[in-house]
């Protein structure tokens, strides 16, 4: 009932927030300096050529209107049309999106269990070497940026020491036909997010093992390795649960220097090229979608940090 | 690249009460991850601002072929012009440092005064201060940076100001959490009551008060604007001139070499990314220093 309430709410205001995120894609692309229509043309357009296509493009039109317009458009999935490509922008997002949530999907079925295995082993480490390692080796890996930790293993694993893999993605086929370009990107992004997620459980892990109902089940003789997986590590994961969501939204921002830096053709290339090229259309369409994902994926972050906490899920918040 | 430190004011952590900020940075140095941090950080601000002096030659200079990774008296070769490799590198770190200085200082400083006014204003003003932070934390910061490079010319100014768009929103959740945990008490309720100003108490009262967290993100903001400046110019976006040396503009060129020549990407790659290890693990001291929890380091 009260989760009901809850999840409800909580999509309201998601969808506030989207529809204000909105507002500032489009207002921000009327701060841009000349006008779409120049960018269209080039420079060298003729003032009748420009008005034509201007009006075409609803320039004229005041901004709210030109708002409006866009936005439904949007919403009924009309994306308008690159002013690169001149193609839908709708066509380049369908492929691109679908390359994206591949990385995104794999690089998360990788790093949660590897870093909740991770976590529970550096707890039951505590303080001997092991224990220290993990600390200090997430926290390194933590500090460095994606593209840091990328080039980094071209160099280990495709271009000098070894040649395992290929350093970029060939772009004459799909992505899903050369599944060995996958390997590095995503090791990236594991490396990555996993950090945080090993963190966090090591510490949840700590706190469960020192518990009262732990002990109880210790002293009533249960075996080591059953109290470990069937009373500890399911009353770690909920805490955790939340970590873990918020690392898969972080995955939103990471692909961006991560597709740039494999030619990876995702939507974080797509993102870049659009800033590069000034394709404010395509660019306006990327940024909504991540927008979209991010709120999304916090959203239920936030709902699983709820379900998975008794005395939130009981009504209380 | 992000928090590892708890999020301080929000769980725990409590901060240390006025005056005692010269005892947290002295408390963290003693733990051995921040001296280790402050040397490697120290060694890369060291290579950075004395590179320039000790270079042997000009950044611009063409000296060889294209992409040679061995020319006789050339330590590392040079780049896809032919310009030295090892003089760009000591020419191309003092803009990474400045530009990320900068990001920092003025992220905080706004993220601060965000949480300084919302935090203390049990009014509208806090909500709509909140749920402005919340439109802007609806993109990951390198998009929010993206959108805004695509619209105005890239320049050093427009990067440090979207890089600091992004930081203002965070810090101003966590600081307001300090200071709403701060303005609870009773020394801020007698200042109230001795009838201050509400901006007197703000910078007297309160913001002596939430030092702890703020240095900590300090730390920790400023570990993320290398990443982040450093990730702009390596996407060709950081608003330098084309021929500036640069270590994030030196990837970018340098990427399509890559396999004959890797020293123009591996020289910046390094120096960034211990530069970032350096900041994070002070950030991380600091941050242990704050909350108690030392016990870590051996203890």
């Amino acid at each position: 009932m009260a989760l009901g309430r809850l999840v409800g709410r909580r999509l309201a205001v998601g969808t506030v927030i989207l529809f204000v995120v909105s507002l500032l894609v489009f207002g921000a692309s009327l701060l841009l300096p000349g006008d779409a229509a120049r960018a269209v043309l080039g420079r060298s357009a003729s003032p009748d050529r420009l008005a034509v296509v201007r009006a075409q493009m609803h320039l004229d039109d005041p901004a709210p209107q030109r708002y409006l317009a866009w936005a439904s458009d949007l919403v009924t999935g009309d994306l308008g049309n690159s002013t690169v490509s001149q193609e839908p922008v709708i066509e380049l997002i369908a492929g691109r999106s679908g390359n994206s949530l591949l990385l995104m999907a794999i690089a998360a079925l990788v790093a949660t269990p590897l870093s909740l295995l991770l976590g529970s082993w550096s707890a039951l480490r505590r303080d001997q070497l092991a224990d220290h390692a993990t600390a200090l080796g997430t926290l390194v890996l933590a500090s460095l940026p994606e593209f840091v930790v990328g080039i980094a293993l071209i160099y280990v694993f495709a271009t000098g020491l070894l040649q395992w893999f290929p350093p970029v993605v060939s772009t004459t086929m799909p992505v899903l036909e050369q599944p060995s370009v996958l390997v590095l990107p995503v090791a990236t992004l594991v490396l990555a997010v996993a950090p945080y997620i090993t963190r966090m459980m090591r510490a949840t892990m700590l706190e469960v093992l020192d518990s009262d109902f732990v002990h109880q089940a210790r002293l009533n003789g249960i075996p080591e390795r059953s109290v470990l997986w069937r009373h500890a590590v399911p009353n770690a994961i909920g805490p955790v649960a939340q970590v873990i969501g918020l690392q898969l939204a972080y995955l939103a921002g990471g692909i961006v220097l991560v597709e740039f830096l494999f030619a990876y053709p995702g939507i974080g290339q797509g993102i870049v090229e659009a800033v590069n090229a000034r394709d404010i259309p395509t660019l306006q369409a990327l940024i909504m979608l991540i927008a979209a994902f991010y709120v999304l994926v916090n959203l239920l972050a936030d709902v699983v940090g709820v379900l998975t906490n008794p005395r939130l899920r009981t009504g209380v918040a | 690249m992000s928090a590892l430190v708890p999020p301080a004011g929000d769980g725990g952590v409590t901060a240390p009460v006025a005056g005692q900020t010269p005892g947290l940075l002295r408390r963290s140095l003693a733990t051995g991850r921040t001296r280790a941090g402050l040397a490697i950080t120290m060694l890369v601000v060291a290579v950075a601002v004395v590179g320039p002096f000790v270079a042997p030659g000009g950044e611009t200079a063409i000296v060889g072929p294209p992409n040679a990774s061995e020319v006789p008296g050339l330590l590392f070769g040079t780049d896809v012009t032919g310009r030295d490799v090892w003089t760009r590198f000591l020419h191309g770190g003092i803009s990474v440092l400045w530009l990320s200085a900068l990001c920092t200082l003025v992220g905080v400083g706004a993220g601060l005064l965000i949480a300084l006014l919302a935090g203390y204003s049990r009014t509208w003003v806090d909500e709509i201060l909140m749920r402005t932070t919340d439109v802007f934390l609806a993109f990951p910061a390198i998009v929010l940076a993206l959108l805004f490079l695509a619209i105005f010319q890239p320049s050093a100014w427009t990067v440090i100001l979207t890089v600091a768009l992004g930081h203002a929103p965070r810090v101003a959740r966590v600081m307001r959490s300090a200071v709403l945990d701060v303005a609870g008490r009773d020394y801020v309720r007698s200042a109230e009551s001795m009838g201050l100003r509400r901006w007197s108490i703000r910078l007297g009262d309160l913001l002596p008060n939430v030092t702890g967290p703020l240095m900590v993100e300090c730390g920790l903001r400023l570990t993320y604007s290398i990443g982040l400046v450093a990730g702009l110019g390596f996407l060709g976006l950081s608003g330098l001139a084309i021929d500036q040396a640069d270590w994030g503009l030196m990837i970018n060129e340098g990427r399509t070499a890559f396999t004959v020549q890797p020293w123009p990407v591996l020289l910046p790659v390094t120096a960034i990314g211990l530069l970032t290890v350096g900041t994070n693990l002070i950030a991380d001291g600091i941050a242990r220093a704050a909350a108690g929890t030392d016990r870590e380091v051996g203890e």
